[in-house]
């Protein structure tokens, strides 16, 4: 009946190297087209040509598609790729793909690229102008932070690095002083390092902070202070006294209601009216008032769900052991609570860095500020794709280690109930 | 006795004094700031109140949905604003909700390939700043785009250049009577399909209710169109040169660079979220209800419409509905490149002019948290009809 006989385990012999032969045939065209612009089947018509590839790569995918065919590697190709004509097509489509997108890639983030040089001109190529990132690197980090004084911006993370670095390998007894001083004693000693001021440190105004560090000092005090707030306002929403019930649900709902941004706006332009005439408070605390009370409300909520999620008999075994609210909260419920609740607060943690750049709207510039700031001056115009692709990078960097140190931290503190 | 009602006396107090003191302590501080707020606007010589909303606003706004310069209201303007705002949040929903589902689809994918592109999709997309996507798309990716006069064009109907889309525009005439018709499609549509339901529920019989409602819904309009003397043409977008070297295109409809950015930024990005939700709902469906419904001689569409996506959606559409609220909250971000939104217009441009922060910030955060309400609610709403009633 047929004229072809249906790729089987009797015919594996003659179908396989045919079918390999005519997908690897389609992806080498595809391959030469794409990194030497040289079409391999250019003899034939154009239309012809251009689906080629396609259909040789689809009838050799046919080809080899033998069910229990007994050769493990040609099983496994088959059951993840290959499975039907549908996904053999998604196949090709997506190496395809893959394949045309390297070189112009490839060209613009090294081939083409420019590495040499200190100004526009230098670049040359038709790639990306890295020169750009290099001349600019010292402001990206540090903003407008005079450059004599940053060794203390440096020192004041070289000291939270070396400090978390030790208390990993330090004795469990000792751990705890650790982190007492990492809350309570260095966020205050990092501040006064960088602002100065005292202690024969030139005073550095805060409207000089930027860069990247300015982004980790913001998220750092943000999540430092976010917590407790949150924790505060989930037990608030879950408490038995209504005046203190509703006033945490208002405050929290009413913060989730609206964007950051307008919070921000808030701080800055209706919150001086706020205040007494003539008090002036610093744009960076204001900045981080507005921050901090924003993602303590989504705290709140993630930790609600923790504590929502807490079997009643917890509670009840705790008052029966004669335990008051606070000391219920703190010994029996909340460490509890938090343990179920590590991916809603790494997420919410998550989402704090990514919004710090949106304190450029109060005029401060951290890292994506940085580079809108660098991009416009009349020297480097242009410079734009390159800027973003960098701050893509570092962000996606930070962000990508911080979900992965959360799913690990998960999966090491998860217990079985 | 005494000491028991001492004892339950004692409790109440217990309970009425943290409650007294918080809210006397919030009390306190609003009042504080009210005072201080009355005092800066006494100085400064501005009172409160928001007559200034029938003021002439005399600025302009570049892009607008309803007819407005700069001799309407304040108020005008804030509609205008809000109105932008909608409209970048109804697209970036759409295409969040599409380009999500294709996405959390493909990461369950037996394809092995897809499913990892599928995964470098949400990991990338969702551990950038949303801010810098907006300002990757609109700085350098669509500043890449060629000038009008070399515009990319679509079959000579679409243009796409830097200055922005420009796509064709509809020109319908009777268009109340295509209007009425569709609806009426619809109304048909509901009756066939609860008529089908009952036949398939009392006498087992299977309609093809799909087909006939796709047949309606193309043949009612199309009625309209033969006989009731409803009519659409199409205005073309057309080149034309304004000076030696300036050109644009005349005709047609112009989507503005800043809201094809934003929207493209917002959709991709709230897309990683979406599809995480529709992973997590379809791996939420245990296989034993795959296997059930096999067994009692279901085909494979039948699995997936009456047993899989029902049970999937209950899962999908809580955490969805808060990627919605969340992008339509995004769509702030909208003033960082001038997108005419609501902040911009309104929390910015009408701020600057008029000084009256407390009054227009808290019209802002007011519209945004009524959206967000009113989002929430109908979800819910949408979510109880969605639950299991179990009997």
């Amino acid at each position: 009946m047929n004229l072809i006989a249906k790729p089987s385990k009797e015919n594996i012999k003659t179908y396989v190297p045919i079918g390999l032969f005519l997908v690897s045939l389609s992806f080498l065209d595809v391959f030469i087209n794409a990194f030497f612009n040289f079409n391999l089947m250019g003899f034939l018509p154009s239309q012809l040509s251009y689906f080629l590839p396609l259909m040789l790569g689809f009838i050799g995918f046919y080809l080899i598609r033998i069910e229990f065919s007994g050769v493990r590697s040609l099983d496994v190709l088959n059951k993840n790729i290959n499975s039907n004509n549908f996904n053999a097509l998604l196949t090709l489509f997506t190496i395809f793909i893959i394949i045309k997108s390297i070189p112009p890639m490839l060209d613009w983030f090294i081939l083409e690229a420019n590495f040499v040089g200190n100004s526009k001109d230098d670049c040359t190529g038709d790639g990306a102008c890295w020169v750009f990132i290099k001349v600019w690197f010292n402001r990206f980090m540090y903003g407008l932070y005079p450059d004599a004084e940053q060794w203390r911006i440096n020192t004041a993370f070289l000291i939270l690095f070396a400090v978390v670095g030790v208390s990993f390998f330090v004795a469990e007894k000792l751990k705890k002083y650790f982190i007492l001083f990492l809350v309570f004693v260095f966020p205050f000693l990092g501040i006064k390092l960088i602002s100065g001021g005292s202690f024969g440190l030139e005073y550095v105004e805060s409207a000089a902070w930027g860069g990247l560090s300015l982004t980790f000092i913001i998220s750092a005090f943000a999540i430092l202070f976010c917590f407790p707030i949150g924790v505060v306002l989930a037990l608030g929403r879950r408490s038995s006294l209504p005046a203190i019930k509703y006033i945490s649900i208002g405050f929290i709902e009413l913060w989730r209601g609206v964007p950051l941004i307008t919070v921000l706006f808030m701080s800055a332009v209706m919150f001086p009216m706020f205040l007494p005439d003539g008090t002036f408070i610093d744009k960076l605390i204001r900045v981080l008032i507005a921050i901090t009370l924003f993602e303590a409300a989504y705290m709140a909520e993630v930790v609600r769900g923790g504590l929502q999620a807490l079997p009643k008999g917890q509670y009840e075994a705790a008052k029966s052991l004669g335990m008051g609210y606070w000391r219920m909260n703190a010994l029996i419920i909340l460490p509890q609570a938090l343990k179920l609740v590590i991916p809603g607060i790494a997420n919410t943690l998550l989402a704090l860095v990514k919004d710090t750049p949106l304190i450029f709207v109060v005029g401060l510039m951290e890292l994506a500020g940085m580079i809108g700031l660098a991009k416009t001056n009349p020297k480097w115009l242009g410079m734009a794709m390159e800027g973003y692709v960098f701050a893509g990078l570092v962000f996606w960097v930070i962000c990508y280690a911080m979900s992965r140190y959360s799913q690990n931290l998960e999966k090491k503190l998860s217990t079985e109930r | 006795m005494i000491f028991k009602k001492f004892n339950i006396e004692n409790k109440k107090a217990r309970d009425l004094i943290p409650q007294a003191i918080t809210v006397l302590a919030l009390l306190s501080v609003i009042i504080y700031f009210a005072t201080n707020a009355q005092i800066n606007m006494g100085n400064r010589g501005i009172s409160f109140g928001f007559g200034f909303l029938n003021q002439e606003a005399s600025f302009d706004i570049t892009f607008s949905m309803i007819e407005y310069d700069g001799s309407h209201s304040y108020g005008r303007a804030f509609l205008v604003g809000l109105l932008n705002t909608i409209l970048v949040s109804v697209i970036g929903i759409f295409f969040a909700t599409i380009i999500g589902v294709v996405v959390g689809v493909s990461r369950l994918s037996d394809n092995y390939l897809i499913a990892k592109v599928a995964e470098w999709y949400v990991e990338i997309f969702r551990n950038i700043p949303l801010i810098l996507q907006i300002f990757f798309w609109y700085f350098a990716a669509l500043r890449a785009l060629p000038l009008p006069e070399n515009g990319i064009s679509f079959n000579d109907i679409s243009f796409l250049t830097i200055k922005g889309w420009y796509v064709p525009k509809f020109i319908w005439t009777n268009f109340n009577i295509f209007l009425l018709s569709v609806i009426a499609a619809f109304i048909a549509i509901y009756f066939i399909n609860s008529y089908a339901t009952k036949q398939r529920e009392q006498f087992g019989k299977q309609l093809p209710s799909t087909s006939i409602s796709l047949v309606t819904l193309i043949l009612i309009p199309l009625i309209t169109f033969l006989f009731l003397g409803v009519s659409l043409t199409f205005e073309y977008p057309v080149l034309k040169q304004l000076s030696s070297t300036v050109y644009t295109y005349e005709g047609g409809v112009s989507i503005i660079p800043e809201l094809i950015a934003l929207a493209l930024a917002l959709s991709m990005y709230t897309a990683t979220f979406i599809a995480e939700n529709v992973r997590a709902g379809i791996l939420g469906v245990g296989k034993g209800q795959k296997e059930a419904a096999a067994s009692i001689g279901l085909n494979k569409n039948q699995i997936l419409k009456l047993v899989v996506m029902p049970q999937a959606l209950r899962i999908i559409i809580p955490p969805t509905t808060n990627q919605y609220l969340n992008l339509t909250k995004n769509s702030s971000l909208a003033a960082a490149i001038a997108y005419p939104d609501i902040v911009l217009v309104f929390a910015g441009t009408a701020l600057m002019q008029t000084g009256r922060a407390i009054e227009i910030i808290s019209i802002t955060m007011l519209t945004y948290l009524t959206l967000s309400i009113s989002i929430s609610m109908f979800m819910n709403w949408y979510n109880k009809k969605m639950a299991i009633k179990e009997k």
